[in-house]
């Protein structure tokens, strides 16, 4: 009798054991974007409790009280201004067959940059702002421009200068696909890659505000709604293209193709978990 | 004894000699090492994760290849094939590790 009520005890005991260790592992395996966005958005408030939750897209700027006078200064003349002005007349200006860039977009192209990425249930993928832009030209008979500066940068400069001041809005509809693509760019924002071991995470969330080098590290939080900026390492603006392929290249792995799925889905990933935070795009970064 | 000692150098010399020839790598030995790198790396590709060290330790070993160092060139190419699988390594590891990571 004793011993049945041992092994009843024991089986008992083993099965709650298994309920409560259930719960805590789907929690973990589960999809839950609003949630993520939630812990994301707390962790940094937390972390930088004297920080406004609108100064994050500030970058390092907001992180470093000398670089914050610096960059007040620089915004007097800002370094982004020229390619702000050639983004605004590409943009007005008339492809071959007499359309536009406003053609392609909703509101005409102005005051959208804040929907973007956005999941396109037809393909069921993620379109990014750059990718959506090249499309456009490629739909109206143009060739693709390079997806890391110049031309893009300038573009995607001046639509991100109509939304200025405007929340970023990413949203994920009912769709598996749409949370499967929010998942992955959750996934690639925290694997380990390159020879160094690094994650964006390890820059990102781990250091911001310390220094890698010479550089402070800016906050994944509200990191893309600066974009695109123009970097003083770079001499010139770059894309959000730019910035994924060269954080690869700089933990020494081969950057993929800039939209690949994976940098699209990254970028779906790391623009939600910042809604509610300002576009600030143009920006200025050491 | 001057006879046994001259014969002791003679017999070293000769081990030596031997063992220089059978340590030097050939053409063959380079180009079986390449292949095994290179299909490491390859593997690492379709993982989406290859490293920067892995291409230019294999340029190195391909440069050194075809310059007829081919001690050197299996030793780059050694070297890359063990980057390649370190990075094979780190993908597979990383499909679950990514999570301790995670902000909750």
């Amino acid at each position: 009798m004793t011993r049945r009520f041992a092994i009843r005890a024991a089986i008992a005991t083993l099965a709650l054991g298994v309920l409560a260790l259930a719960p805590a592992a789907y929690a973990a395996d589960s999809v839950d974007p609003a949630a993520d966005k939630a812990a994301f958005q707390k962790f940094f408030t937390g972390k930088f409790p004297k920080l406004k939750l609108e100064d994050f897209v500030n970058g390092p700027y907001s992180m470093n009280e000398d670089l914050h006078k610096q960059w007040e200064e620089k915004e007097q003349f800002p370094p982004y201004e020229f390619s702000l002005e050639a983004g605004k007349e590409m943009f007005s200006t008339p492809f071959k067959n007499g359309k536009t860039y406003a053609d392609c977009f909703p509101n005409q192209g102005i005051g959208i940059r804040q929907n973007y990425p956005y999941f396109d249930e037809k393909e069921g993928k993620v379109v990014t702002l750059e990718l959506a832009l090249n499309r456009c030209r490629e739909a109206n008979g143009e060739a693709p421009f390079s997806y890391v500066k110049d031309d893009m940068a300038a573009l995607t400069a001046y639509m991100a200068f109509t939304s200025r001041g405007k929340p970023m809005d990413i949203k994920i509809p009912n769709d598996p696909r749409a949370l499967e693509a929010y998942q992955k760019g959750k996934e690639y924002f925290y694997t380990r890659r390159g020879q160094l071991n690094f994650s964006c995470a390890t820059c990102h969330i781990q250091s911001p505000g310390e220094r890698i080098r010479a550089e402070v590290l800016a906050p994944a939080l509200g990191i893309l709604n600066a974009m695109p900026i123009y970097r003083s390492e770079w001499s010139g603006m770059g894309t959000t293209s730019r910035r994924f392929t060269t954080c690869n290249s700089q933990i020494r792995g081969v950057p993929l193709n800039p939209q690949d799925d994976e940098y699209r889905d990254l970028e779906y990933y790391l623009s939600y978990v910042s809604n509610g935070l300002p576009i600030s795009g143009p920006g200025a970064r050491p | 004894m001057s006879t046994a000692i001259r014969a002791i150098f003679a017999a070293s010399a000769l081990l030596l000699a031997a063992a220089t020839t059978a340590l030097a790598a050939s053409e063959a030995d380079y180009k079986t090492a390449y292949a095994a790198a290179e299909a490491a790396n390859k593997e690492a590709g379709l993982l989406r994760n290859q490293w920067t060290t892995t291409a230019s330790t294999l340029s190195a070993a391909k440069k050194a290849g075809e310059a007829g160092d081919f001690d050197t060139a299996v030793a780059q190419a050694k070297e890359a094939e063990a980057l390649a699988k370190a990075s094979i390594f780190q993908a597979t590891s990383e499909k679950e590790r990514w999570k301790d990571m995670e902000v909750r």
